[in-house]
């Protein structure tokens, strides 16, 4: 009990230090630009809290976005990544492509997407799925790749179905190279739903953000930053404790091993 | 007794390389017979042509039996570490009924007397544990032949007498047809009922010996009997005749390994 105390402790103090620092600095410094993280909350409390509908109509939809652009683009990446993986001859044909493709900054296709869907949900969808599509893809490449010759030689030998083979062995043995993935392209899904929305459309925290930024209203763009930050920090979060569920195969020491 | 395995001819080649040179013999049921060579004679690529890896580029493999069984030497990459060791054990078995399944995988871990590790993780097993939860995969999935690349070359001197007796034990109660592939000559002449003596690369098969011991073995008498020690000479010999210059040795070995690492999609 006590070390989980002082665990917590140890993550958080420099944190709270620096919120101390900025509350105290923000108050001697009254400089409209920077506002104090006491006046930020209470900015935010009044925009999302007091007007659910600013919570229901911009937050829920943002969030939606995201997670269902990422899921998606994972549905993609990892499917594709473990055909492309198991087949040298595909990836030949297809890798320059895919590097090409890869190389290209996704806000950069905004205004493409703009014309192919016009403004609005597909457009942010397309967006995001592009741009984040990339990690899970490649990571799974990889992963796929990395079966062993011993197990690729143990499935054949024991005539296993093909979905056992996929499902059973190349999946499992490419998870945590995928999961690494995973955790780069959902911070990506974040940025770019920012992006996604701040062009053609008036809903969404991105589209908020430009609207607070836009009216002077700076109290509200940082609350809009700090929520950004609180929802990047949480979705890691949320996927990291689903990895360890998902990885607990793994021998995390060596110590563990042959014990 | 009839045949389990019918090998006629078989010969393969790596680009002008040639692993096999032309080896035929048979192999009865409930027989237990060991293949034994020089390093880097072929004897892997025999393997992977018998157990339908590698095509062999002629002769025939006839097999009397729907499916075989591999146990390779490399237990901590053949066990698959996200499946505990019953999940291991039914990993060949995903066509049955899952309570069929269940029963299969506790009977095989009862054989190796590994029943109170089913839920286990390979990877928290010593090595000789693994590669008894490996040949209990094996036996769970009732093969006509199996298998053994060097089954016990990765464990310590004890380790290998118990899982020696271990597999003399399970084959006898389970009239399981064996093939052994391995270079330890001490080895051959102990787990044998028949020994296939294999010259360097290409192999080709320089004798075909009956190991006239009687079928219970010890570890301590069975390997100072007089029989023991006159066959283990006597395959010695053999091994030496021929005996092929360094350079090749590495050069065959090299040849092997790359077919090897040739990736075999499933």
């Amino acid at each position: 009990m006590g070390g989980l105390v002082s665990k917590f402790l140890q993550r958080w103090t420099v944190f709270a230090g620096l919120v101390v620092v900025w509350q105290l600095l923000g108050w001697f410094a009254d400089d409209p630009f920077f506002p104090p993280p006491s006046k930020i909350l209470t900015a935010a409390y009044e925009w999302w809290v007091v007007e659910p509908s600013n919570f229901t109509e911009h937050i829920v939809p943002s969030v939606t976005r995201l997670l269902s652009g990422w899921a998606i683009a994972c549905v993609i990446g990892v499917s594709l990544g473990l055909l492309l993986g198991r087949s040298e001859r595909a990836m030949e044909y297809a890798g320059p492509l895919l590097v090409f493709l890869r190389s290209i900054p996704p806000p950069a296709l905004v205004p493409v997407f703009l014309l192919l869907f016009k403004a609005g949900t597909s457009m942010q969808l397309a967006t995001i799925v592009f741009g984040v599509v990339w990690p899970v893809l490649l990571n799974s490449v990889d992963g796929a790749r990395s079966v062993d010759v011993t197990k690729v030689d143990t499935s054949a030998v024991f005539q296993i179905p093909r979905w056992q083979w996929v499902l059973g062995v190349v999946l499992p043995a490419a998870s945590p190279k995928i999961f690494a993935g995973l955790r780069v392209s959902l911070s990506l899904s974040l940025v770019l739903m920012v992006i996604s929305e701040l062009v053609g459309t008036d809903n969404g925290i991105g589209s908020q953000l430009m609207q607070a930024q836009r009216e002077f209203d700076y109290t509200r763009m940082w609350a809009g930053i700090v929520l950004l930050g609180v929802l990047g920090y949480g979705l890691n979060t949320a996927l990291l404790a689903v990895e360890r569920r998902a990885l607990a195969w793994q021998p995390r020491s060596r110590d563990e091993q042959h014990a | 007794m009839s045949n389990m395995l019918e090998v006629a001819d078989l010969g393969h080649t790596y680009g002008d390389h040639e692993a096999i040179g032309g080896l035929s013999f048979t192999v009865r049921a409930g027989e237990l017979v060991c293949v034994v060579g020089p390093s880097g004679c072929g004897k892997s690529t025999l393997l992977r042509t018998i157990s339908g890896l590698v095509a062999p580029s002629r002769g025939d493999v006839s097999l009397h039996g729907s499916h075989l069984a591999v146990v390779f030497q490399d237990y901590s990459r053949s066990l698959f570490p996200w499946l505990t060791v019953q999940g291991n054990v039914e990993f060949p078995l995903r066509s049955l009924p899952r309570a069929e399944r269940r029963k299969r995988a506790a009977e095989a871990l009862e054989w190796v007397g590994l029943a109170g590790a089913a839920r286990k993780r390979p990877w928290q097993l010593s090595g000789g544990m693994q590669q008894r939860v490996a040949i209990a995969r094996a036996l769970a999935y009732r093969p006509a032949l199996l298998l053994m690349d060097e089954p016990f070359a990765s464990v310590d001197a004890q380790t290998r007498f118990e899982l020696e007796d271990l597999l003399l034990r399970v084959r006898r109660e389970h009239d399981t047809t064996v093939l052994v592939v391995t270079h330890d000559i001490d080895e051959s002449v102990y787990l044998g009922d028949r020994i296939l003596v294999l010259s360097g690369s290409p192999a080709r098969l320089v004798a075909d010996l009956e190991v006239p011991l009687p079928a219970e073995r010890n570890q301590v008498t069975t390997r100072t009997d007089e029989v023991f020690v006159e066959l283990r000479s006597k395959v010695a010999r053999l091994l030496n005749v021929g005996k092929p210059a360094a350079m090749d040795v590495e050069k065959w070995a090299a040849a092997e390994r790359e077919s090897l690492s040739e990736t075999v999609s499933s």
